[in-house]
């Protein structure tokens, strides 16, 4: 039987699993400030980042609160090291071209949409809450990035050659999302969060959909990458954190 | 002050017009885009709405700088919004030009290309958390002098989009003390950073306004059209009597020992910055010019097939909708 203690737990990496996503391609759309290939786009870019770092302090907070040692969002985002993290691999790899940027971000709405939308049915009221807010901003951002990968997908040579090659160079750390656990299983017996592979059938169906408008093949490989959400994460996240967390491990005693 | 030394451009037409015109610049009435102003006044008025909207634009990457290393999550979203306003304010801006006859992508070129210029407030780093304070107390402080007087400037689409930017210029600057504040109420390194921050910004930030222009026919032109509300100098020492109570407050000292209260005139005393060296930044030797230049290159050159995409999809679009009726 699992106790409070237990669920607690698994609440917790559950929430982190959410909140470090949230948090980590947040920072990664960030990176794009002022670089943009064009002017709406960064700012879109920013409002796609200001309500994913907005998620993540709910996320984050919550999780804090479940834990109950005292720490805040802040103390998580900045002082866990790597191995703490629980995002997502696909998250974590880095921008690439824009064409990467933006497979990255639909490939993850495509999840975070309907995954958000089960959350609204959690048997905890303070998570469907974060999931309704988070769902209606969620729901913009793949309406946004589905657009944009159909019409470079079937723009021109090359618009569709970077986006065919985004795919399949991303493709790999789509398993990850709907792949579950025993955290992931206790939670959805326990009615708090739904089970990943809930989500298959409509990521699928969605995902298909849009790469046929956009004239895209997804690969043929199964070949799944998976540990983010168990903390065995790549190369890349250390230097992320190296940068987030500088000015909070240089100076532990300042406030900002 | 987002554009320095907009000469403006000489006119040559009817001088009949030209005192009708002027006779209704007189009266406050708004210039709208489709009625008939002089070469001049169209000119000078591109130049000074592109150098503004190519300022915001820069001026993304000194603060975008930082926003990967944002200390806290707030502090990050605070900056990624205020980077994203000013974008919105780079786009409203070029609205606001492509009105006079100009495309943005026209102006872009330009820009690139060296020959429209930027503030030259741009070209100098942000080197500590600090700075990001520093940008938002004294440049968008300095900014906000020069703007405010500018949503009453002639040209209706240039005065309305100056209301909505001084809203969030406002917020701009608040936060921007805010960090000042929590930075020199702070620990002793951050103090430290406060202080050089304010050593690093000010002189730079006096040299927004540009030189004195109590000489310059051009200067008085735009006075004339209002597309220039105030003097540089006039505005300059609105800022320093301005700024120099809240670095006192801070505790803070300004990086100038002849600042001093002058009764007489009802303002603050203070030093000329080093004009040299305004003009070297100008003329493309500043600490940052060729990188932020560079950057903006890239974004331009790196993003062309990502809007020839875009275009191509449009008009596949377009083909198969006309075959389909």
């Amino acid at each position: 039987m699992t106790t409070k203690a237990d669920l607690d737990k698994a609440l917790f990496e559950g929430l982190c699993r959410l909140g470090d996503s949230t948090l980590v391609l947040g920072h990664r759309v960030s990176e794009w400030c002022g670089l943009a290939p064009v002017l709406e786009e960064d700012i879109a870019l920013a409002n796609v980042a200001l309500d994913l770092i907005g998620q993540t302090q709910l996320w984050l907070g919550l999780a804090a609160e479940v834990e109950g040692k005292g720490r805040d969002a802040d103390e998580l985002a900045f002082r866990r090291d790597v191995w703490e993290f629980r995002n997502l691999l696909l998250v974590e790899r880095p921008n690439g071209d824009f064409g990467h940027t933006l497979m990255r971000q639909f490939l993850f709405d495509a999840w975070h949409q309907p995954m958000l939308k089960a959350l609204e049915g959690s048997g905890d009221s303070r998570i469907a809450g974060i999931a309704a807010k988070a769902g209606r901003e969620v729901a913009y951002h793949l309406e946004r990035s589905a657009d944009l990968v159909i019409r470079l997908g079937d723009g021109t040579e090359e618009s569709h050659a970077r986006m065919q090659a985004a795919l399949d160079r991303l493709w790999p750390y789509t398993g990850e999302m709907m792949a579950g656990d025993s955290t992931d299983a206790a939670l959805a017996e326990a009615g708090i969060m739904a089970a990943p592979d809930s989500i298959r059938p409509v990521w699928d169906a969605l995902v298909a959909e849009v790469l046929g408008e956009a004239t895209l093949k997804a690969p043929e490989s199964t070949f799944m990458h998976k540990g983010g959400k168990q903390g065995q994460h790549s190369e890349h996240l250390g230097h992320m954190l190296a940068t987030m967390q500088w000015l909070q491990r240089a100076y532990p005693d300042a406030t900002w | 002050m987002y554009a320095q030394m907009v000469t403006s451009e000489a006119t040559n037409d009817d001088p009949a017009k030209l005192v009708a015109f002027q006779a209704r610049i007189d009266a406050g009435e708004k210039i709208e885009p489709k009625d008939w102003m002089p070469e001049g006044y169209r000119k000078t008025l591109i130049r000074q709405i592109g150098q503004h909207a190519h300022s915001e634009i820069v001026g993304q990457l000194p603060e975008g700088n930082w926003i990967t290393r944002a200390p806290t999550l707030e502090r990050k979203a605070i900056l990624l919004a205020k980077v994203q306003d000013e974008a919105g304010h780079g786009l409203y801006l070029y609205c606001a030009a492509e009105t006079l006859g100009v495309s943005r992508d026209e102006l872009t070129e330009a820009l690139l290309s060296g020959k429209m210029k930027y503030s030259s407030i741009f070209n100098y780093p942000t080197l500590t958390w600090a700075d990001m304070g520093a940008v938002g107390w004294l440049v968008d402080g300095a900014a906000i002098m020069n703007q405010v007087p500018l949503q009453r400037t002639s040209f209706g689409p240039y005065a309305r989009a100056m209301v909505r930017i001084c809203k969030e210029e406002s917020f701009h600057q608040r936060q921007g003390y805010d960090i000042m504040m929590k930075m020199a109420f702070g620990t002793p390194a951050q103090k430290a950073m406060a202080q050089d921050a304010l050593n690093r910004f000010w002189y730079p930030s006096l040299m927004m306004f540009g030189p004195s222009d109590k000489d310059s026919v051009h200067s008085a032109q735009s006075m004339a059209w209002k597309i220039k509300m105030n003097t540089n100098d006039e505005l300059r020492q609105k800022f320093v009597d301005q700024t120099v109570p809240q670095a006192e407050y801070l505790g803070l000292t300004i990086p100038d020992p002849a600042v001093k209260w002058n009764e007489d005139k009802g303002g603050y005393d203070f030093s000329e910055p080093d004009w040299s060296e305004f003009f070297e930044v100008i003329k493309g030797n500043g600490p940052c010019n060729a990188e932020r230049l560079e950057a903006r290159q890239k974004a331009w050159d790196d993003g062309a097939w990502f809007r020839d995409g875009l275009m191509a999809h449009a008009s596949k679009r377009a083909t198969a909708k006309v075959a389909a009726e």
